[in-house]
Protein backbone atom coordinates (compact mmCIF):
# COMPACT_ATOMS: atom_id res chain seq x y z
CA UNK A 1 0.00 0.00 0.00
CA UNK A 2 3.14 2.45 0.62
CA UNK A 3 4.28 1.39 -2.30
CA UNK A 4 2.51 3.56 -4.53
CA UNK A 5 4.81 6.58 -3.24
CA UNK A 6 7.96 5.35 -4.27
CA UNK A 7 6.33 4.19 -7.65
CA UNK A 8 5.23 7.49 -8.08
CA UNK A 9 8.33 9.25 -7.45
CA UNK A 10 10.30 6.68 -9.76
CA UNK A 11 7.86 7.14 -12.54
CA UNK A 12 7.88 10.64 -12.27
CA UNK A 13 11.54 10.57 -12.84
CA UNK A 14 10.89 9.36 -16.65
CA UNK A 15 10.85 12.61 -18.71
CA UNK A 16 7.77 12.06 -20.88
CA UNK A 17 5.74 11.74 -17.85
CA UNK A 18 7.27 14.42 -15.75
CA UNK A 19 6.54 16.42 -18.95
CA UNK A 20 3.25 15.83 -18.69
CA UNK A 21 2.75 16.16 -15.17
CA UNK A 22 4.58 19.83 -15.27
CA UNK A 23 2.39 20.52 -18.05
CA UNK A 24 -0.68 19.92 -16.00
CA UNK A 25 0.43 21.76 -13.04
CA UNK A 26 2.46 24.72 -14.06
CA UNK A 27 -0.95 27.10 -15.03
CA UNK A 28 -2.17 26.11 -11.55
CA UNK A 29 0.94 27.09 -10.23
CA UNK A 30 1.16 30.14 -12.08
CA UNK A 31 -2.41 31.38 -11.02
CA UNK A 32 -2.12 30.95 -8.00
CA UNK A 33 1.19 32.74 -7.85
CA UNK A 34 -0.72 35.55 -9.57
CA UNK A 35 -3.53 35.80 -6.93
CA UNK A 36 -1.55 35.06 -4.18
CA UNK A 37 0.49 38.02 -5.10
CA UNK A 38 -2.18 40.23 -6.03
CA UNK A 39 -3.41 39.96 -2.25
CA UNK A 40 -0.31 40.04 -0.53
CA UNK A 41 0.59 43.47 -2.50
CA UNK A 42 -2.82 45.07 -2.28
CA UNK A 43 -2.84 43.85 1.89
CA UNK A 44 0.91 45.33 1.90
CA UNK A 45 0.20 48.55 -0.10
CA UNK A 46 -2.82 49.99 0.85
CA UNK A 47 -4.32 47.85 3.34
CA UNK A 48 -1.49 48.17 6.27
CA UNK A 49 -0.78 50.93 7.97
CA UNK A 50 2.55 52.96 8.02
CA UNK A 51 5.24 51.99 9.87
CA UNK A 52 5.78 54.21 13.62
CA UNK A 53 9.56 54.54 12.39
CA UNK A 54 10.11 54.07 8.73
CA UNK A 55 6.90 55.35 7.41
CA UNK A 56 6.31 54.25 3.88
CA UNK A 57 9.17 53.07 2.95
CA UNK A 58 9.28 49.71 5.17
CA UNK A 59 6.49 48.57 2.14
CA UNK A 60 9.77 47.37 0.75
CA UNK A 61 9.67 44.80 2.62
CA UNK A 62 6.65 42.64 1.15
CA UNK A 63 9.01 41.73 -1.54
CA UNK A 64 12.55 41.99 0.15
CA UNK A 65 11.85 38.96 2.64
CA UNK A 66 9.90 37.36 0.44
CA UNK A 67 12.52 37.12 -2.15
CA UNK A 68 15.84 36.72 0.42
CA UNK A 69 13.48 33.88 1.92
CA UNK A 70 13.50 32.23 -1.65
CA UNK A 71 17.22 32.90 -2.15
CA UNK A 72 17.99 30.56 0.02
CA UNK A 73 15.05 27.91 -0.17
CA UNK A 74 15.89 27.72 -3.51
CA UNK A 75 19.82 27.35 -2.97
CA UNK A 76 18.56 24.62 -0.83
CA UNK A 77 16.20 22.61 -3.24
CA UNK A 78 19.02 23.00 -5.70
CA UNK A 79 21.89 21.58 -2.80
CA UNK A 80 18.92 18.55 -2.91
CA UNK A 81 18.66 18.06 -6.67
CA UNK A 82 22.49 18.13 -6.76
CA UNK A 83 23.03 16.06 -4.38
CA UNK A 84 20.63 13.57 -5.43
CA UNK A 85 21.78 13.93 -9.55
CA UNK A 86 25.17 13.21 -8.60
CA UNK A 87 24.91 10.44 -6.39
CA UNK A 88 22.01 8.99 -8.29
CA UNK A 89 22.87 10.10 -11.49
CA UNK A 90 19.03 10.74 -12.32
CA UNK A 91 18.48 12.75 -15.01
CA UNK A 92 15.71 15.13 -13.61
CA UNK A 93 17.26 15.54 -10.99
CA UNK A 94 19.77 17.46 -12.96
CA UNK A 95 17.58 19.38 -14.88
CA UNK A 96 15.79 20.42 -11.67
CA UNK A 97 19.01 21.33 -9.84
CA UNK A 98 20.20 23.32 -12.97
CA UNK A 99 17.01 25.26 -13.75
CA UNK A 100 16.53 26.23 -10.35
CA UNK A 101 19.90 27.98 -10.49
CA UNK A 102 18.45 31.06 -12.81
CA UNK A 103 15.75 31.46 -10.67
CA UNK A 104 17.66 31.27 -7.31
CA UNK A 105 20.36 34.09 -8.96
CA UNK A 106 17.26 36.11 -9.59
CA UNK A 107 15.47 36.29 -6.22
CA UNK A 108 19.08 37.07 -5.52
CA UNK A 109 19.54 40.34 -7.50
CA UNK A 110 15.92 41.53 -6.25
CA UNK A 111 17.03 40.68 -1.97
CA UNK A 112 20.31 43.02 -3.12
CA UNK A 113 18.64 45.69 -5.15
CA UNK A 114 15.44 46.10 -3.21
CA UNK A 115 17.42 45.63 0.06
CA UNK A 116 19.87 48.67 -1.08
CA UNK A 117 17.09 50.80 -2.05
CA UNK A 118 15.55 50.56 1.47
CA UNK A 119 19.04 50.71 3.14
CA UNK A 120 19.35 54.13 1.13
CA UNK A 121 16.00 56.04 3.29
CA UNK A 122 16.81 54.25 6.42
CA UNK A 123 20.29 53.53 7.34
CA UNK A 124 21.82 56.33 5.34
CA UNK A 125 24.18 54.14 2.44
CA UNK A 126 23.43 52.27 -0.58
CA UNK A 127 25.68 49.11 0.67
CA UNK A 128 27.76 48.34 3.72
CA UNK A 129 29.73 45.23 4.18
CA UNK A 130 28.28 43.54 7.01
CA UNK A 131 28.24 39.75 7.44
CA UNK A 132 24.54 39.79 5.71
CA UNK A 133 25.25 41.68 2.99
CA UNK A 134 28.09 39.97 2.33
CA UNK A 135 26.99 36.75 2.49
CA UNK A 136 24.12 36.98 0.30
CA UNK A 137 26.43 38.90 -2.57
CA UNK A 138 28.69 35.58 -2.25
CA UNK A 139 25.31 33.70 -2.26
CA UNK A 140 24.57 35.52 -6.14
CA UNK A 141 28.25 34.53 -7.30
CA UNK A 142 27.25 31.09 -5.73
CA UNK A 143 24.60 31.04 -8.19
CA UNK A 144 26.66 33.07 -11.03
CA UNK A 145 28.98 30.19 -10.50
CA UNK A 146 26.85 27.48 -10.94
CA UNK A 147 25.25 28.43 -13.85
CA UNK A 148 28.85 29.64 -15.78
CA UNK A 149 30.13 26.17 -14.99
CA UNK A 150 27.29 24.51 -16.13
CA UNK A 151 27.19 25.90 -19.47
CA UNK A 152 31.61 25.80 -19.72
CA UNK A 153 31.18 22.06 -20.80
CA UNK A 154 30.10 20.66 -24.18
CA UNK A 155 28.61 17.64 -22.62
CA UNK A 156 25.44 18.93 -20.95
CA UNK A 157 25.11 15.68 -18.34
CA UNK A 158 28.58 15.94 -17.25
CA UNK A 159 28.43 20.12 -17.03
CA UNK A 160 25.17 19.36 -14.52
CA UNK A 161 27.53 16.46 -12.69
CA UNK A 162 29.73 19.13 -12.59
CA UNK A 163 27.66 22.41 -11.09
CA UNK A 164 26.25 20.27 -9.24
CA UNK A 165 29.37 19.91 -7.18
CA UNK A 166 30.33 23.02 -6.88
CA UNK A 167 26.58 23.63 -5.77
CA UNK A 168 27.30 21.75 -2.78
CA UNK A 169 30.29 22.91 -2.15
CA UNK A 170 28.60 26.47 -1.45
CA UNK A 171 25.69 25.14 -0.02
CA UNK A 172 27.53 26.04 3.94
CA UNK A 173 26.87 30.18 2.75
CA UNK A 174 22.84 29.33 3.28
CA UNK A 175 23.26 28.80 6.94
CA UNK A 176 25.68 31.37 7.05
CA UNK A 177 23.04 33.64 5.29
CA UNK A 178 20.71 33.11 7.82
CA UNK A 179 22.61 33.03 11.05
CA UNK A 180 24.95 36.19 9.88
CA UNK A 181 22.47 38.47 12.08
CA UNK A 182 22.89 36.37 15.37
CA UNK A 183 26.72 35.67 14.66
CA UNK A 184 27.88 39.05 14.07
CA UNK A 185 27.36 42.50 14.59
CA UNK A 186 25.54 43.59 12.00
CA UNK A 187 23.80 46.58 10.49
CA UNK A 188 20.88 44.21 8.89
CA UNK A 189 18.73 43.71 11.38
CA UNK A 190 17.98 40.58 13.57
CA UNK A 191 14.83 38.82 12.81
CA UNK A 192 11.51 39.37 13.10
CA UNK A 193 9.40 37.03 11.94
CA UNK A 194 9.71 33.53 14.54
CA UNK A 195 8.76 30.22 13.39
CA UNK A 196 8.14 29.39 16.84
CA UNK A 197 6.82 31.39 19.35
CA UNK A 198 5.93 34.70 18.70
CA UNK A 199 6.60 37.52 16.04
CA UNK A 200 7.89 40.91 16.57
CA UNK A 201 5.85 42.09 13.60
CA UNK A 202 2.08 43.31 13.46
CA UNK A 203 -0.61 41.20 12.08
CA UNK A 204 -1.47 43.83 9.47
CA UNK A 205 1.86 43.93 8.32
CA UNK A 206 2.72 39.99 8.59
CA UNK A 207 -0.13 38.65 6.80
CA UNK A 208 0.55 40.39 3.42
CA UNK A 209 4.06 39.23 3.95
CA UNK A 210 3.61 35.49 4.55
CA UNK A 211 1.03 35.68 1.73
CA UNK A 212 3.92 36.87 -0.38
CA UNK A 213 5.98 33.71 0.72
CA UNK A 214 3.44 31.54 -0.52
CA UNK A 215 3.33 33.69 -3.56
CA UNK A 216 6.87 33.71 -4.65
CA UNK A 217 7.14 29.87 -3.96
CA UNK A 218 3.87 29.14 -6.34
CA UNK A 219 5.81 31.11 -8.47
CA UNK A 220 9.16 29.57 -8.11
CA UNK A 221 7.19 26.12 -8.71
CA UNK A 222 5.64 27.61 -11.93
CA UNK A 223 8.77 28.34 -13.44
CA UNK A 224 11.06 25.39 -12.50
CA UNK A 225 8.35 23.68 -14.43
CA UNK A 226 8.85 25.66 -17.08
CA UNK A 227 11.98 25.89 -17.20
CA UNK A 228 12.41 22.22 -16.48
CA UNK A 229 9.89 21.40 -19.75
CA UNK A 230 11.81 23.02 -21.91
CA UNK A 231 15.00 21.86 -20.75
CA UNK A 232 13.76 18.28 -21.26
CA UNK A 233 12.83 18.84 -24.93
CA UNK A 234 16.34 20.17 -25.38
CA UNK A 235 17.81 17.13 -23.70
CA UNK A 236 15.43 14.51 -25.08
CA UNK A 237 15.30 16.16 -28.61
CA UNK A 238 16.35 13.07 -30.37
CA UNK A 239 13.47 10.89 -29.11
CA UNK A 240 9.77 10.31 -30.21
CA UNK A 241 8.09 11.83 -27.58
CA UNK A 242 10.09 15.20 -28.10
CA UNK A 243 9.39 14.84 -31.95
CA UNK A 244 5.76 14.40 -31.29
CA UNK A 245 5.26 17.50 -29.72
CA UNK A 246 7.41 19.72 -31.92
CA UNK A 247 5.42 18.80 -35.14
CA UNK A 248 2.05 19.13 -32.87
CA UNK A 249 3.01 22.76 -31.99
CA UNK A 250 3.88 23.33 -35.53
CA UNK A 251 0.30 22.39 -36.92
CA UNK A 252 -1.20 24.99 -34.28
CA UNK B 1 57.85 -0.97 -14.54
CA UNK B 2 60.51 -4.08 -15.04
CA UNK B 3 60.35 -6.34 -17.96
CA UNK B 4 59.98 -9.96 -16.96
CA UNK B 5 62.38 -12.61 -18.70
CA UNK B 6 59.66 -13.90 -20.66
CA UNK B 7 59.49 -10.21 -22.63
CA UNK B 8 56.06 -9.60 -21.30
CA UNK B 9 56.00 -6.20 -19.54
CA UNK B 10 55.15 -6.11 -15.93
CA UNK B 11 54.86 -4.47 -12.27
CA UNK B 12 57.49 -4.90 -9.94
CA UNK B 13 56.80 -7.93 -7.85
CA UNK B 14 56.22 -5.23 -4.88
CA UNK B 15 54.46 -1.97 -6.27
CA UNK B 16 56.20 1.23 -4.53
CA UNK B 17 54.54 1.49 -0.84
CA UNK B 18 52.47 4.70 -0.41
CA UNK B 19 55.50 6.95 1.14
CA UNK B 20 57.30 6.73 -2.41
CA UNK B 21 54.57 6.60 -4.54
CA UNK B 22 53.77 10.07 -2.98
CA UNK B 23 57.87 11.16 -2.85
CA UNK B 24 58.07 10.52 -6.74
CA UNK B 25 54.67 12.50 -7.07
CA UNK B 26 56.25 15.45 -5.34
CA UNK B 27 59.83 14.69 -6.97
CA UNK B 28 58.06 14.33 -10.64
CA UNK B 29 55.70 17.58 -10.31
CA UNK B 30 58.89 19.85 -9.00
CA UNK B 31 60.74 18.94 -11.46
CA UNK B 32 58.44 19.52 -14.29
CA UNK B 33 58.24 22.67 -12.74
CA UNK B 34 61.78 23.49 -12.20
CA UNK B 35 62.37 22.71 -16.15
CA UNK B 36 59.83 25.48 -16.72
CA UNK B 37 61.34 27.81 -14.65
CA UNK B 38 60.93 30.92 -16.25
CA UNK B 39 56.76 30.06 -15.53
CA UNK B 40 57.53 30.16 -11.50
CA UNK B 41 58.94 34.06 -12.00
CA UNK B 42 55.39 34.87 -13.56
CA UNK B 43 53.52 35.23 -10.69
CA UNK B 44 55.86 37.25 -8.79
CA UNK B 45 56.55 39.52 -11.32
CA UNK B 46 53.11 39.89 -11.34
CA UNK B 47 52.44 40.32 -7.88
CA UNK B 48 55.13 42.93 -8.01
CA UNK B 49 53.74 45.09 -10.84
CA UNK B 50 50.32 45.05 -9.29
CA UNK B 51 51.85 46.16 -6.21
CA UNK B 52 53.78 48.89 -7.59
CA UNK B 53 50.27 50.14 -9.39
CA UNK B 54 49.24 51.48 -5.91
CA UNK B 55 51.35 54.09 -5.15
CA UNK B 56 50.79 55.61 -8.60
CA UNK B 57 46.99 55.57 -8.44
CA UNK B 58 46.45 56.40 -4.93
CA UNK B 59 49.49 59.24 -4.89
CA UNK B 60 52.58 58.21 -2.62
CA UNK B 61 51.17 59.77 0.66
CA UNK B 62 52.61 57.46 3.70
CA UNK B 63 49.31 57.07 5.77
CA UNK B 64 47.12 55.91 3.22
CA UNK B 65 49.53 53.54 1.75
CA UNK B 66 50.32 52.08 5.31
CA UNK B 67 46.33 51.51 5.89
CA UNK B 68 45.94 49.30 2.79
CA UNK B 69 49.28 47.97 2.43
CA UNK B 70 48.49 44.71 4.32
CA UNK B 71 44.55 44.15 2.40
CA UNK B 72 46.51 44.85 -0.69
CA UNK B 73 49.62 42.54 -0.64
CA UNK B 74 46.77 39.77 0.20
CA UNK B 75 44.54 40.39 -2.84
CA UNK B 76 47.47 41.05 -5.28
CA UNK B 77 48.97 37.56 -3.87
CA UNK B 78 45.13 35.73 -4.16
CA UNK B 79 45.17 36.87 -7.92
CA UNK B 80 48.46 35.85 -8.66
CA UNK B 81 47.60 32.54 -7.13
CA UNK B 82 44.76 32.67 -9.27
CA UNK B 83 46.60 32.96 -12.43
CA UNK B 84 48.63 29.85 -11.58
CA UNK B 85 45.99 27.73 -10.56
CA UNK B 86 44.48 27.46 -13.88
CA UNK B 87 48.27 25.63 -14.48
CA UNK B 88 47.63 22.47 -12.27
CA UNK B 89 46.23 20.07 -13.90
CA UNK B 90 46.15 21.74 -17.16
CA UNK B 91 49.34 20.20 -18.95
CA UNK B 92 48.31 16.56 -17.36
CA UNK B 93 45.44 16.45 -19.12
CA UNK B 94 46.81 17.09 -22.74
CA UNK B 95 49.07 14.90 -22.62
CA UNK B 96 47.26 12.31 -20.57
CA UNK B 97 49.08 11.61 -17.51
CA UNK B 98 46.17 12.86 -15.37
CA UNK B 99 44.11 10.35 -16.53
CA UNK B 100 46.52 7.63 -15.47
CA UNK B 101 47.01 8.85 -12.36
CA UNK B 102 43.12 8.48 -11.71
CA UNK B 103 43.39 4.65 -12.68
CA UNK B 104 46.46 4.01 -10.68
CA UNK B 105 46.60 1.94 -7.94
CA UNK B 106 47.55 4.72 -5.63
CA UNK B 107 44.69 6.37 -3.59
CA UNK B 108 43.98 9.49 -6.03
CA UNK B 109 43.15 12.20 -3.34
CA UNK B 110 46.74 11.37 -1.79
CA UNK B 111 48.19 11.44 -5.34
CA UNK B 112 46.15 14.68 -5.67
CA UNK B 113 47.42 16.48 -2.28
CA UNK B 114 50.97 15.93 -3.53
CA UNK B 115 50.14 17.93 -6.52
CA UNK B 116 48.03 20.61 -4.73
CA UNK B 117 51.59 20.81 -2.09
CA UNK B 118 53.97 20.20 -5.29
CA UNK B 119 51.77 23.33 -7.22
CA UNK B 120 51.90 25.36 -3.55
CA UNK B 121 55.67 25.29 -3.66
CA UNK B 122 55.87 26.57 -6.73
CA UNK B 123 53.89 29.48 -7.39
CA UNK B 124 52.67 30.21 -3.36
CA UNK B 125 55.83 29.89 -1.61
CA UNK B 126 58.18 32.38 -3.79
CA UNK B 127 55.00 34.83 -3.51
CA UNK B 128 55.72 34.86 0.20
CA UNK B 129 59.19 35.07 -0.18
CA UNK B 130 58.69 38.87 -2.20
CA UNK B 131 55.84 39.90 0.38
CA UNK B 132 58.14 41.18 2.54
CA UNK B 133 59.32 43.69 -0.71
CA UNK B 134 55.96 44.02 -1.56
CA UNK B 135 54.89 45.32 1.79
CA UNK B 136 57.87 47.18 2.43
CA UNK B 137 57.12 49.00 -1.13
CA UNK B 138 54.21 50.05 0.73
CA UNK B 139 55.23 51.36 3.42
CA UNK B 140 53.88 48.50 5.74
CA UNK B 141 55.41 48.93 9.18
CA UNK B 142 58.20 46.25 9.83
CA UNK B 143 56.79 44.74 13.01
CA UNK B 144 53.85 43.76 11.31
CA UNK B 145 55.18 41.89 8.11
CA UNK B 146 55.87 38.58 10.27
CA UNK B 147 52.30 38.61 11.36
CA UNK B 148 51.62 39.25 7.07
CA UNK B 149 53.83 36.18 6.32
CA UNK B 150 52.33 34.18 8.95
CA UNK B 151 49.04 35.06 7.64
CA UNK B 152 50.15 34.42 3.97
CA UNK B 153 51.69 30.96 4.85
CA UNK B 154 48.26 29.71 6.38
CA UNK B 155 45.87 31.58 3.82
CA UNK B 156 47.75 30.47 0.68
CA UNK B 157 47.50 26.63 0.89
CA UNK B 158 43.79 27.49 2.06
CA UNK B 159 43.66 29.05 -1.55
CA UNK B 160 45.95 26.02 -3.21
CA UNK B 161 43.53 23.64 -1.55
CA UNK B 162 40.10 24.97 -2.83
CA UNK B 163 41.64 25.92 -5.61
CA UNK B 164 42.33 22.73 -6.77
CA UNK B 165 38.87 21.44 -6.21
CA UNK B 166 37.46 24.22 -8.48
CA UNK B 167 40.19 23.37 -11.49
CA UNK B 168 39.61 19.66 -10.85
CA UNK B 169 36.14 20.58 -11.67
CA UNK B 170 36.67 22.54 -14.43
CA UNK B 171 38.99 20.64 -16.06
CA UNK B 172 38.89 19.79 -19.78
CA UNK B 173 36.61 22.73 -20.22
CA UNK B 174 37.45 25.73 -22.95
CA UNK B 175 36.92 28.21 -20.76
CA UNK B 176 39.59 30.53 -20.19
CA UNK B 177 40.47 31.77 -16.00
CA UNK B 178 37.74 33.90 -15.66
CA UNK B 179 35.19 31.38 -14.76
CA UNK B 180 37.78 29.89 -12.21
CA UNK B 181 37.67 33.34 -10.66
CA UNK B 182 34.33 33.61 -10.52
CA UNK B 183 33.58 30.52 -8.69
CA UNK B 184 36.91 30.46 -6.78
CA UNK B 185 36.63 34.10 -4.84
CA UNK B 186 33.06 34.04 -3.56
CA UNK B 187 34.77 30.93 -1.58
CA UNK B 188 38.06 32.91 -0.69
CA UNK B 189 36.22 35.25 1.14
CA UNK B 190 36.47 34.06 4.49
CA UNK B 191 40.47 33.18 4.30
CA UNK B 192 40.96 36.92 3.14
CA UNK B 193 38.74 38.22 5.55
CA UNK B 194 40.46 36.13 8.44
CA UNK B 195 44.18 37.18 6.73
CA UNK B 196 42.99 40.96 6.19
CA UNK B 197 41.97 40.90 10.08
CA UNK B 198 44.62 39.15 11.68
CA UNK B 199 47.40 42.06 9.81
CA UNK B 200 45.42 44.47 10.36
CA UNK B 201 45.14 44.04 14.03
CA UNK B 202 48.73 43.59 14.47
CA UNK B 203 48.80 47.12 12.52
CA UNK B 204 46.48 48.44 15.32
CA UNK B 205 48.55 46.80 17.96
CA UNK B 206 45.53 44.78 18.95
CA UNK B 207 45.77 40.54 19.53
CA UNK B 208 46.02 38.73 16.49
CA UNK B 209 45.90 35.38 17.50
CA UNK B 210 42.49 34.39 16.96
CA UNK B 211 42.31 35.22 12.83
CA UNK B 212 44.77 32.85 13.05
CA UNK B 213 43.55 30.19 15.01
CA UNK B 214 40.81 30.43 12.26
CA UNK B 215 42.35 30.25 9.17
CA UNK B 216 44.69 27.52 10.75
CA UNK B 217 41.47 25.51 11.60
CA UNK B 218 40.66 26.15 7.67
CA UNK B 219 43.37 24.99 6.78
CA UNK B 220 43.99 21.74 8.73
CA UNK B 221 39.56 20.91 7.39
CA UNK B 222 41.12 21.88 4.17
CA UNK B 223 44.22 19.34 4.10
CA UNK B 224 41.83 16.70 5.28
CA UNK B 225 38.69 17.14 2.93
CA UNK B 226 40.42 18.86 0.16
CA UNK B 227 41.83 16.11 -1.78
CA UNK B 228 38.84 14.02 -1.47
CA UNK B 229 36.92 16.41 -3.05
CA UNK B 230 39.48 17.40 -5.53
CA UNK B 231 39.58 13.38 -6.30
CA UNK B 232 35.55 13.29 -6.61
CA UNK B 233 35.94 16.54 -9.06
CA UNK B 234 38.79 15.06 -11.16
CA UNK B 235 36.43 12.11 -11.68
CA UNK B 236 33.44 13.99 -12.53
CA UNK B 237 35.36 16.33 -14.57
CA UNK B 238 37.48 13.39 -16.74
CA UNK B 239 34.56 10.30 -16.84
CA UNK B 240 31.84 11.69 -18.71
CA UNK C 1 -7.25 62.03 -6.45
CA UNK C 2 -5.41 63.04 -3.40
CA UNK C 3 -5.94 59.68 -2.01
CA UNK C 4 -4.28 58.25 -5.52
CA UNK C 5 -1.29 60.97 -4.77
CA UNK C 6 -0.64 60.14 -1.33
CA UNK C 7 -0.27 56.28 -2.40
CA UNK C 8 1.92 56.64 -5.55
CA UNK C 9 4.08 59.43 -2.94
CA UNK C 10 4.15 56.99 -0.44
CA UNK C 11 4.82 59.07 2.33
CA UNK C 12 7.76 60.67 0.27
CA UNK C 13 9.83 57.28 0.22
CA UNK C 14 8.34 56.99 -3.54
CA UNK C 15 12.08 57.20 -5.24
CA UNK C 16 12.86 53.85 -3.49
CA UNK C 17 9.78 52.12 -2.87
CA UNK C 18 8.36 52.07 -6.33
CA UNK C 19 11.80 51.56 -8.10
CA UNK C 20 12.23 48.70 -5.61
CA UNK C 21 8.56 47.33 -6.76
CA UNK C 22 9.21 47.81 -10.60
CA UNK C 23 12.77 45.91 -10.04
CA UNK C 24 10.78 42.70 -8.59
CA UNK C 25 8.12 42.85 -11.44
CA UNK C 26 11.02 43.23 -14.47
CA UNK C 27 13.41 40.62 -13.00
CA UNK C 28 10.33 38.09 -12.67
CA UNK C 29 8.97 39.21 -15.99
CA UNK C 30 12.27 38.26 -17.67
CA UNK C 31 12.52 35.54 -15.71
CA UNK C 32 8.69 34.20 -17.03
CA UNK C 33 9.97 34.85 -20.62
CA UNK C 34 12.85 33.20 -21.17
CA UNK C 35 11.89 29.81 -20.55
CA UNK C 36 9.35 30.33 -23.30
CA UNK C 37 12.03 32.03 -25.83
CA UNK C 38 14.02 29.06 -25.50
CA UNK C 39 11.11 26.64 -25.53
CA UNK C 40 10.09 28.44 -29.36
CA UNK C 41 13.67 28.37 -30.37
CA UNK C 42 14.41 24.51 -29.31
CA UNK C 43 11.21 23.38 -31.17
CA UNK C 44 11.90 25.66 -34.28
CA UNK C 45 15.37 23.90 -34.34
CA UNK C 46 14.26 20.39 -33.67
CA UNK C 47 11.53 21.07 -36.40
CA UNK C 48 14.65 21.87 -38.89
CA UNK C 49 16.18 19.22 -37.93
CA UNK C 50 13.31 16.90 -38.93
CA UNK C 51 12.85 18.59 -42.24
CA UNK C 52 16.42 18.43 -43.37
CA UNK C 53 16.33 14.83 -42.09
CA UNK C 54 13.34 14.12 -44.79
CA UNK C 55 14.98 15.81 -46.99
CA UNK C 56 17.90 13.90 -46.84
CA UNK C 57 15.65 10.56 -46.56
CA UNK C 58 14.11 11.45 -49.94
CA UNK C 59 17.47 12.28 -51.95
CA UNK C 60 19.45 8.96 -50.51
CA UNK C 61 16.23 6.79 -50.15
CA UNK C 62 17.82 5.62 -46.51
CA UNK C 63 16.84 6.09 -43.30
CA UNK C 64 19.21 8.46 -41.79
CA UNK C 65 20.59 7.51 -38.24
CA UNK C 66 18.58 9.47 -35.30
CA UNK C 67 21.07 12.27 -34.39
CA UNK C 68 21.68 11.97 -30.31
CA UNK C 69 20.74 14.99 -28.21
CA UNK C 70 23.08 17.98 -28.31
Amino acid sequence: MANWIPLWLHKLGSPPTFYRFAGTLQPWATTLALLLGAIALYGGLVLAPADYQQGDAYRIIFIHVPSAWMSMFIYAVMGVAAFIALVWRIKLAEVVAMESAPIGAAFTFITLVTGSLWGKPMWGTWWTWDARLTSELVLLFLYLGVIGLYHAFEDRRQGARAAAFLAIIGIINVPIVHFSVNWWNTLHQGSTVNVFGQSKISGAMLWPLLTMTLATKFYYIASLFRRARTDLLALESGKDWVRRIAEDEAGR
Amino acid sequence: MAASRDGSACMDKHPPGLAAACAAMLRRDLTLAWRRRGDIAMPVLYALIVTMLFPFALGPEDTLLQRIAGGVVLVTVLLAMLLALDAMFSSDIEDGSLEQLVLAPQPLALMLGMKILAHWITTALPLIVIAPLMAAMLHLPGAVIPVLLLALLLATPLLSLLGAVLVALTAGTRRSGMLLALMLLPLCVPAVIFAAGAVAAAQQGLPWLAPIAWLAAALVLAVVLAPLACAAALRIALDA
Amino acid sequence: MNVLQGFLAMGGYAAYVWPAYAVFFIVLVVDTVAPRLRRRRVLGELRARLARQSARQQRTGSTPPTSPSP
